[in-house]
């Protein structure tokens, strides 16, 4: 995640969909409340995760806003509307539902499944059908070959994508998701994790996603909400945030080891800033070369060109000294490239591998951008862990004003 | 028979269903085979023995059409009756607020079945005195407990992924009920009216001994006067009839059976 979408994710915190408001929920024979006093704020166009250890009532709090479990005390706002005691069969069908079973209905076709709510909300059966042809593909399913299948047909992936297009249906502006990944296995898992950031990449819709695995909180999550027992608000931040300054050590804990090394993948290649290396070609006369590298004392290397502007060969000084081997053959083959898509934890991966303290950073074509160094992370880590300190203690200054 | 339940699982659904298929199949042959071997049966006694004058009235034609006539009235009235009662109350068995009845209520349908069925029958006949209604009662009373278990078991069994996610999407809880849970019970719910329909119509031969009519007169006729070839005849019609139900049943049960499960 960029920079730029962390001040987006600021820029709309003003502007929640769905507001809970001091909500509580006790169930009938228990005196500990499953939700206790919880205030929340769901911004619009963000993915909202709610994550915690099991029990702590994340999932109660999710039904909450659907209203699927009432609430005790408190009132939930939607859409600037408190909706705490509309018809809640009304309410549901504004919001898009997503649970771990699916829950297909066996007996209705795929179509039928996809169109349950635009069928109740009455539209007519040429825009249903349409819709459901619509949505199929946008989940990446032919729409002649699934459409009049029964679920049973299906593959767990299958069934999953069709859920969310399910709940897609009418088009609601929010989707609720309740570990709607969680039974399905690693490999299908992350495909549709991917296919489903880049869905909503495009959709912008306002979800609140619920899990019990940090490690797909991080991945999923524009703002993450850690959540302890009672549904209290442990930390409420960006991913980035959250690693690099955890709240307290319920938060450590539950992040687990290896914070900052997950800090790490949030952040792409492509989005620092590249150190450069002196450059040489295969034509650069070996006296103008020894300067070049004389020039930039921090550097031990060159970097050999090809023809086409791709990194070829590392070499120093000794090389460029000894004429008998041509510089097309000197020094050390570039081992690794790294390319803009690449997360900083790809890079330093690959630098671990590497002979040298850095890697170089080509573009699609495998030509030569700049050089990722051990020190360029060691910088950027730095960068969020001072970002992420400064916004606590804003946070605490706000908290101590008011 | 009596309560079928599937199992749930996406495993052991597949195999229950193939295995079903096959069953249902072997079903659907052996029933009629039987029949008809009953029938060929039938036919060489009454070609063969020899057949007496009482034994001829006491199976003359016009008696047994009204027997067979009256006989399918107490059976099929009292099915309706059993499928009007158990139904609906095995629907408000299964909903939150009374579902803690479900137990005592079922419990005690199960004792009511311990009662020998002429017993029951004498019971009502005390109470409601002659006429085929009475028995139609009885009946009823008998045969409501494999369709209000089955109507329980078949709802119950509907997974509850599928109801949240209907409630999740905004059907109400009627609409769940029509749409969802009742199509799906279906298989498991016809199971038990089957079960009651045969046992309505096997229970029907008694009752003649409270004046109700039926088949149960030629047999007992037959009984009365010696004439084992009337006996055999009559409880040989009883039995085709109830094959014969029973295997339309099974019919309706495999083209009722809502695609995809």
């Amino acid at each position: 995640m960029s920079t730029k979408e962390n001040s987006r994710v600021e820029a709309h915190t003003s502007e929640a969909l769905i507001h809970l408001d001091r909500v509580s929920k006790i169930y009938p024979g228990t005196e500990q409340p499953a939700v206790d006093d919880l205030t929340l704020d769901v911004p619009e166009g963000e993915i909202l995760i709610l994550v915690g250890p099991s029990g702590c009532g994340k999932s109660t709090t999710l039904r909450l806003i659907n209203r699927t479990i009432e609430p005790t005390s408190g009132r939930i706002i939607f859409e600037g509307e408190d909706v705490t005691d509309v018809n809640p069969d009304h309410l549901r069908r504004r919001i898009g539902y997503v649970i771990q079973q699916i829950g297909l209905f066996p007996h209705r076709t795929i179509a039928e499944n996809i169109g349950t709510v635009p069928q109740l909300l009455g539209w007519d059966k040429s825009r249903i059908s349409a819709r459901v042809d619509e949505l199929l593909e946008m989940v990446g399913m032919e729409p002649e070959i699934y459409r009049d299948r029964y679920p049973k047909e299906l593959s767990g992936g299958q069934a999953q994508r069709v859920g969310v297009a399910r709940a897609l249906g009418a088009d609601p502006d929010v989707l609720l998701m309740d570990e709607p990944f969680g039974a399905i296995d690693p490999i299908t898992r992350d495909r549709l994790q991917n296919e489903f950031l880049r869905l909503q990449a495009e959709l912008r819709k306002t979800i609140v996603f619920v899990t019990h695995d940090i490690d797909e909180a991080i991945k999923m999550g524009d703002r993450i909400a850690i959540l302890r027992a009672e549904s209290h608000i442990a930390q409420l931040d960006t991913p980035e945030r959250i690693l690099a300054q955890p709240a307290d050590e319920f938060v450590e804990d539950f992040l687990g080891g290896g914070a900052t090394l997950k800090g790490l993948n949030l952040r792409r290649v492509g989005e620092i800033e590249l150190g450069r290396l002196p450059v040489i070609e295969p034509t650069t006369p070996r006296d103008q070369a020894i300067s070049l590298l004389r020039s930039s004392p921090d550097d031990d290397f060159l970097l050999l060109l090809d023809g086409e502007g791709r990194p070829s060969r590392w070499i120093d000084e000794a090389n460029l000294n000894d004429p008998s081997t041509p510089l097309e053959r000197a020094g050390l083959t570039v081992m690794v490239r790294v390319e803009p898509e690449d997360t900083l934890a790809d890079a330093l991966e690959y630098m671990l591998q590497s002979a040298h303290g850095g890697a170089c950073v080509v573009d699609a074509r495998g030509r030569y951008q700049g050089v990722i160094r051990l020190e360029t992370i060691m910088r950027e880590i730095n960068a969020m862990q001072e970002a992420a300190r400064r916004h606590a203690a804003e946070l605490r200054a706000q908290e101590e004003q008011s | 028979m009596t309560a079928a339940t599937q199992p749930a699982g996406r495993f052991t659904r597949w195999r229950s269903r193939t295995m079903g298929d096959v069953t249902g199949w072997i079903g659907l042959v052996i029933t009629p085979a039987m029949a008809l071997l009953l029938l060929a049966t039938m036919l060489f006694v009454w070609n063969t023995a020899e057949i007496d004058q009482t034994t001829r009235n006491i199976l003359e034609g016009a008696k047994l059409r009204a027997q067979f006539e009256e006989h399918l009235f107490m059976a099929a009235w009292s099915t309706v009756f059993v499928i009007g009662i158990a139904v609906p109350a095995g629907i408000f068995l299964t909903r939150p607020r009374f579902k803690r009845y479900a137990t005592p209520v079922l419990t005690f349908a199960s004792s009511g079945q311990a009662i020998p069925a002429y017993g029951l029958l004498i019971l009502f006949f005390t109470w409601l005195g002659t006429g085929p209604w009475t028995a139609i009662a009885a009946f009823t009373l008998y045969a409501i407990l494999p369709v209000l278990r089955n109507t329980i078991v078949g709802l119950e069994q509907v997974d509850d992924a599928i109801i949240e996610a209907g409630r999740g999407m905004g059907l109400s809880k009627m609409q769940v009920l029509r749409r969802i849970e009742l199509p799906l019970s279906v298989p498991v719910i016809l199971a038990g009216i089957r079960t009651a329909l045969v046992i309505n119509v096997g229970m029907a031969a008694l009752a003649v001994f409270i004046g109700g009519g039926g088949l149960g007169e030629t047999i007992n006729s037959g009984l009365k006067l010696r004439r084992d070839i009337a006996t055999f005849m009559g409880a040989g019609i009883v039995a085709l009839l109830a094959l014969v139900i029973d295997w339309l049943a099974a019919l309706a049960e495999r083209y009722l059976r809502p695609k995809g499960i």
